[in-house]
């Protein structure tokens, strides 16, 4: 009995750390997350290599997905600019910041500049684009600005594409391109690699010392012997910082003067207006700061993360898939945002890739047959496994529109604010209460204060 | 037509207008403003002046353009014609922000608060070129102490506010859960935020109990007397418009029918006729 108030009042109090911390919050998450996989590691019989392969993709995908789902809040949660072009400014993102750091006799050739110039100039091309695109938009209406951005979107992509841009020569006779449909191949390498390799392009060229000391330390004491995951689970990491990075300047932006106008634009933009708000300025800036953070985005993502991009990694759906995760962290949040981003990518990016297999193991189904006819047929004598198994049988990961789907469908009629949108994050830079305590009501009572003088009026 | 100097000087920025009551420089002119939409003339022709620190009311049955005239003075609608000059400068067609930043702000028949803001932030929103508006300075560490600084004070001023309009008790609610006459208050603790030149009030006592009404005709007054505000109402409690305003502006058919002080209005044949006579 009183172990159980014991642990039941343990329980209130982590419910109400969870409450007052965000940080508390988010590390939960994420601790129930690195279980949930660690769980699906054992089931898979995976060794010490392959689980630390699998926590390193759920941190890089958390947080890249935590990293666009933060920009696009920024649009939409605080500004309410409805922007379903993510996935053009990502790749404009991307796309220039290969062909800034392509080597100048590579195939498509690039500018050969350092990564830190590609990073900075991806992330102000996508602000630029983004610029180009809010100005005749923003003066409209919202849904234009939804309809010009994923025209935008499109247009960026196919242009990418397209084989007139494969290579090309800019006027000063600079040989410049996009690869066309096969993409950008020799991408600079993760730069998360100079810290293991001494030439971060060749593994085969030998460790720095703190390489050494790290892969040493995995290898005799845990036995691991794939560096290839170490490094990714350190980029992961490194993610994250930057993730922490863009909240904590989003979270300023939120909490002063200039979140407050933007959260005033959301609501009723003539009021903004009337209040002498120059609304397209901010809107504007808004608009082109959060595309830059896409770039970034694109880059760390779709650049880093797989080391070549090429024009069918953004399509619209990718728009979709970052749109359906801020709707489960709750528009208007930050920390939602970063919920969000982590709840999509876990449950519903990575765990259907790895679903089938669970399936598969726990319930020795066999993943086949192949053909639909061959699945249902049997239905008629009573068998149903066949069924399970064809739809095992790499579908699985193909059905994850439909849990996004009917995940959507349930969000929208019984929690359309999301896991974190009910709260009210105040914007603005300091307590509005501190040193004041709102006294009881007095603007119902309908007794009359001495204090008005109603004589007072006449004397004009 | 009540006002034939002002006509006479349409478009010229520096004329003066002796034809006033209160008898000083008007701080806001309108000469033969127009709006029409598709079809139908909402505004045709008004002309009027408000003297600088009056308290002007503006009275009309419905559909006389009252509303759609304030919106062509606040530039929510462009007039179709005509000039607005606030302050000798002709403000008709400008941006309703570049006109609130010259210091001709309003309020909203239907009151309009931001729903989802708290009535805290609703007032923290308003006052003009506050540093944090700026992009760097609300990110910049630097720069960051002075928005800080900023908002305390800020912070002090609209608790100041929300105590004298009695909605301090609401100070952490969402706005859109108050009632319609709190919201009116809001609006109008909000407006004064900015600290305007001159304030349209588009029936700011509808739904406000008679005490606190009393109170915030004082507090008008007040600020007339005090900081120089000028105060153009329209109402519809004729009681109001006739005990506290003068002078008085009759609008009818889109048109400025007469104009005077509210003891003249009330025995205006025309007036009668257009308006009383309805009501009465």
């Amino acid at each position: 009995m009183n172990t159980d108030r014991f642990h039941s009042d343990r329980l209130d109090s982590f419910r109400e750390l969870l409450e007052r911390s965000d940080a508390a919050l988010v590390l939960t998450a994420m601790a129930a997350f690195y279980l949930l996989f660690l769980g699906i590691g054992a089931v898979l019989n995976y060794n010490l290599a392959g689980i630390i392969s699998i926590l390193g993709q759920v941190t890089f995908f958390t947080a890249v997905y935590a990293l666009v789902v933060l920009a696009l809040n920024l649009h939409w949660g605080y500004a309410g600019l409805f922007n379903i072009g993510i996935a053009g400014f990502m790749a404009v993102g991307v796309y220039t910041m290969a062909m800034l750091t392509a080597p100048p006799t590579g195939s498509p050739p690039g500018l050969g500049l350092p990564i830190s110039v590609g990073i900075v100039g991806g992330m102000v091309a996508a602000a630029l684009i983004g610029l180009v695109t809010a100005l005749p938009a923003l003066r409209l209406r919202a849904d234009y600005l939804a309809i010009v951005t994923v025209a935008i979107s499109e247009i960026i992509r196919l242009t990418y594409n397209s084989p007139a841009f494969s290579t090309f020569t800019l006027p000063g006779g600079i040989a410049l391109g996009t690869g066309g449909a096969n993409g950008i191949g020799n991408f600079p390498s993760n730069p998360v690699r100079a810290i293991y390799y001494v030439d971060p392009e060749s593994a085969a060229s030998g460790t720095t010392p703190i390489g050494t000391a790290v892969f040493g330390f995995f290898e005799n004491t845990l036995g691991v012997f794939r560096s290839a995951v170490i490094v990714d689970l350190t980029y992961g990491l490194v993610l994250a910082v930057v993730v922490l990075l863009v909240y904590v300047l989003l979270a300023r932006v939120g909490n002063s003067p200039f979140g407050r106008v933007l959260k005033a634009i959301r609501e009723d933009e003539i009021v903004a207006k009337s209040l002498g708000k120059d609304t397209d300025r901010f809107k504007i800036k808004t608009f082109m700061l959060g595309c830059a953070l896409m770039g970034l985005a694109g880059v760390l993502w779709q650049g880093f993360g797989t080391g070549a991009v090429y024009p069918q990694a953004f399509r619209p759906e990718l728009t979709f898939y970052i749109f359906i995760a801020v709707i489960i962290g709750g528009a208007g949040s930050n920390t939602g945002s970063v919920l969000g981003g982590a709840v999509f990518a876990n449950l519903l990016f990575l765990l259907p890739q790895y679903l089938p297999n669970i399936i598969e193991q726990t319930f020795a189904i066999q993943a086949n047959p192949n053909t639909f006819i061959a699945a249902v047929g049997p239905i008629a004598a009573g068998e149903i496994t066949p069924l399970l198994g064809y739809v095992l049988n790499q579908r699985l990961p193909a059905l994850r529109f439909v849990f996004v789907g009917i995940l959507l469908v349930y969000l929208m009629q019984n929690r359309p604010e999301g896991l974190l949108g009910h709260r009210t994050e105040t914007a603005a830079a300091v307590d509005l209460s501190d040193g004041h305590t709102p006294r009881a009501g007095s603007q119902s009572d309908p007794t009359p204060p001495a204090a008005s003088d109603p004589g007072g009026v006449e004397d004009e | 037509m009540s006002n034939p100097v002002a006509a006479d000087h349409a478009g010229d920025d520096t004329a003066v207008d002796t034809d006033t009551h209160v008898g000083s420089e008007p701080v806001l002119r309108v000469e033969n403003l127009r709006k029409e939409f598709g079809g139908i003339t909402a505004v045709d022709g008004a002309s009027f002046a408000v003297a600088d620190e009056s308290l002007t009311g503006l009275i009309g049955p419905n559909g006389a353009g009252k509303s759609t005239t304030f919106n062509c003075i606040t530039g929510v609608h462009e007039p179709t014609a005509g000039a607005v000059y606030f302050n000798g400068e002709n403000i008709a067609g400008r941006a309703p922000n570049v006109i609130a930043d010259r210091g001709l702000v309003r309020t909203f028949q239907i009151a309009r608060e931001l729903a989802e803001m708290t009535v805290l932030e609703n007032l923290m929103l308003a006052p003009k070129r506050q540093q944090g508006e700026s992009l760097m300075r609300s990110v910049l560490p630097s720069f960051r102490d002075g928005v800080i600084k900023q908002e305390t004070e800020l912070r002090e001023a609209v608790w100041e506010s929300l105590e004298f309009f009695e909605i301090d008790h609401l100070a952490e609610e969402q706005a859109g859960t108050l009632s319609g006459g709190q919201r009116k208050l809001l609006e109008m603790a909000r407006a004064l935020m900015t600290d305007p030149d001159m304030l349209l009030l588009d029936e700011p006592f509808a739904g406000v109990n008679p005490t606190l009404e009393t109170k915030l005709l004082d507090r008008i007054n007040q600020l007339r007397a005090d900081e120089g505000i000028t105060f153009l109402l329209v109402e519809h409690d004729m009681d109001i418009i006739m005990e506290h305003c003068d002078p008085v502006i009759v609008m009818h058919q889109g048109q400025v029918l007469a104009e005077g002080p509210p003891d003249v209005i009330r025995n205006d044949e025309r007036v009668v006729d257009a308006y009383f006579g309805d009501e009465q």
